[in-house]
């Protein structure tokens, strides 16, 4: 991408540098007293982390899970009806307003009204905020990814006679799927933050998002941080998987991936 | 299955009107065709006379606005469905996921042959076109020339009686496209398969081919027929013996020879 590039020592070094020079001052702006009082240093929230692991895992989990079951369900509700608009003209023209209606809509303004709908105990209301969240982009993206065949390709396929089925799974399908999957990182992080944020929102009394605002008004800054490092992690791990998965597939599917 | 009697192709006014924005656009016109089981013809002519539009129809990608076209004597349609030709174009068209040997066992997977005999075939058929190191490779793994080798061998795949090239040896260096030649005038006299060959290069046409067939645009049709069968095997010597200089002057003079094109150009 740039056209000078780092040597491969530097290009590990300098983000760690920054990231211990960002500690170094978040250390010395707390020991100076003048830091807000929600503000502890990175050790009092590594101690209180390192104290609380189980709840904040626990909390994880629950969170963690919520945003995978929407990230899912939004994925295959997309997929299918991607699948579905391409096939057919028809149901093209009947969702492109839907789908733009539906990625300008705030989704997790939605919460507190399917929080409602379904109950202060059901964990549905905040799968379904995570699930509309991550299905707007893997739609996009898949939508787009099904309509890369080359003519060439498209001929060759009508030419050897294969039927409909058949140009779908060999041809269709495959030259879609990086972009299906570049769709998935994208909604991961959505589904992620959709779900914690959810929480924020009523609902069930557990989760990580639920432990944030109870730690923050409650005024135990450190232990509230903690949380926030757990939701860091789910997002971490939500991101990696499905890089990873991008990158695999795309690497199986050779030259014909779309670029990054 | 069909008597050697039946012409692989037979076309008699064959005429295609593409709509345009403009009105109309006639592409061919009154086209009448003929190639015999076996035979090499090779469609020339410059850009725009219709003579892809005329491989698109014998392939039935496209269908013919009036005249009587049939392969074998079927439809187009039929030919089609039942895999009587093998094709292939300008571009590869291979799928960047796939091996060689995957790529060009294609055509016998969307037949449903079975996982040993389609195996035992794209062996047969990658010795055949000389690429039996590379079945492993993926496609953006090999050079234009080895990409377009594949694509022979996937038209080839279902031993077709009848080859339908677009300008496969268009996108390639002289060098290359030189041995490409010789390597299908080998093909297809090993096969029997009677081929249309669809290119802008005279030296092709008139090394490859039995027949020249020469077109002219505005309104695409068939201007000139010219027989190029040549009285020894096509090899290197060929290209550079006085009959062939002679057919290439022949076809150059059939293609730029009439006063309608003439006036045509610039």
């Amino acid at each position: 991408m740039n056209a000078a590039r780092l040597p491969s020592w530097l290009r590990v070094a300098a983000p760690v540098a920054v990231g211990l020079l960002g500690i170094a001052l978040w250390f010395a702006y707390v020991a100076s007293g003048t830091a807000p009082r929600m503000l502890p240093d990175p050790l009092a929230i590594a101690n209180e982390f390192a104290d609380r692991t189980p709840l904040v895992a626990e909390a994880a989990a629950v969170t963690g899970t919520n945003a995978l079951l929407g990230l899912v369900a939004g994925s295959v509700a997309a997929v299918a009806l991607a699948a579905l608009a391409t096939t057919w003209r028809p149901v093209d023209g009947m969702t492109a307003p839907l789908i733009a209606a539906l990625a300008v809509v705030p989704i997790v303004a939605l919460t507190p009204i399917l929080n409602t709908m379904f109950g202060a105990s059901s964990q549905f209301g905040r799968q379904a905020v995570a699930g509309i969240a991550a299905f707007v982009p893997v739609f996009v993206n898949t939508l787009r990814g099904l309509q890369q065949t080359r003519p060439v390709q498209r001929d060759l396929f009508r030419a050897t006679a294969a039927n409909g089925a058949q140009t779908f799974r060999l041809l269709t399908l495959p030259t879609a799927l990086p972009y299906l999957l570049t769709g998935v990182r994208v909604a991961a992080s959505l589904a992620v933050i959709s779900a914690l944020v959810a929480e924020y929102f009523g609902g069930p009394a557990d989760g990580i998002g639920t432990a944030i605002a109870t730690y923050a008004k409650s005024g135990r800054a450190a232990l509230a941080w903690a949380f926030v490092a757990g939701g860091i992690a789910i997002g971490l791990v939500f991101f990696l998987v499905t890089s990873l998965l991008e990158r695999v597939v795309s690497r199986r599917l050779g030259a014909g991936g779309p670029p990054a | 299955m069909t008597t050697p009697t039946t012409p692989a192709v037979h076309a008699a006014g064959i005429g295609k009107v593409f709509p345009s924005a403009s009105g109309e656009v006639t592409t061919l016109t009154g086209v009448d065709l003929e190639v015999a089981a076996g035979e090499f013809v090779s469609l020339i002519g410059t850009s725009g006379c219709g003579k892809s539009t005329l491989l698109r129809l014998i392939a039935d990608l496209d269908t013919a606005t009036s005249g009587d076209l049939t392969v074998f004597g079927k439809t187009a349609r039929r030919a089609r469905l039942d895999q009587d030709y093998g094709i292939a174009f300008q571009q590869a068209g291979l799928l960047p996921w796939r091996t060689v040997a995957a790529n060009i066992a294609l055509p016998l997977e969307l037949h449903r042959w079975s996982r040993p005999t389609r195996e035992a075939r794209v062996t047969e058929l990658a010795d055949l076109v000389g690429l039996s190191d590379f079945v492993a490779r993926y496609p953006d793994q090999l050079s234009g020339g080895m990409q377009q080798r594949v694509a022979i061998a996937r038209s080839l795949a279902a031993s077709p009686q009848l080859l339908l090239m677009d300008e496969p040896f268009g996108a390639l260096d002289e060098m290359t496209r030189e041995r490409l030649q010789t390597e299908l005038a080998r093909i297809a006299s090993e096969t029997g398969a009677a081929v249309v060959f669809v290119t802008h290069s005279i030296p092709e046409a008139v090394f490859l081919s039995d027949r020249v067939v020469v077109m002219s645009p505005r309104p695409g049709r068939i201007t000139d027929v010219i027989d190029t069968t040549p009285g020894r095997a096509r090899d290197e010597a060929l290209r550079e013996s006085p009959e062939y200089f002679a057919r290439v002057t022949a076809v150059r003079e059939a293609l730029h020879g009439t006063p309608l094109q003439r006036a045509n150009e610039r």
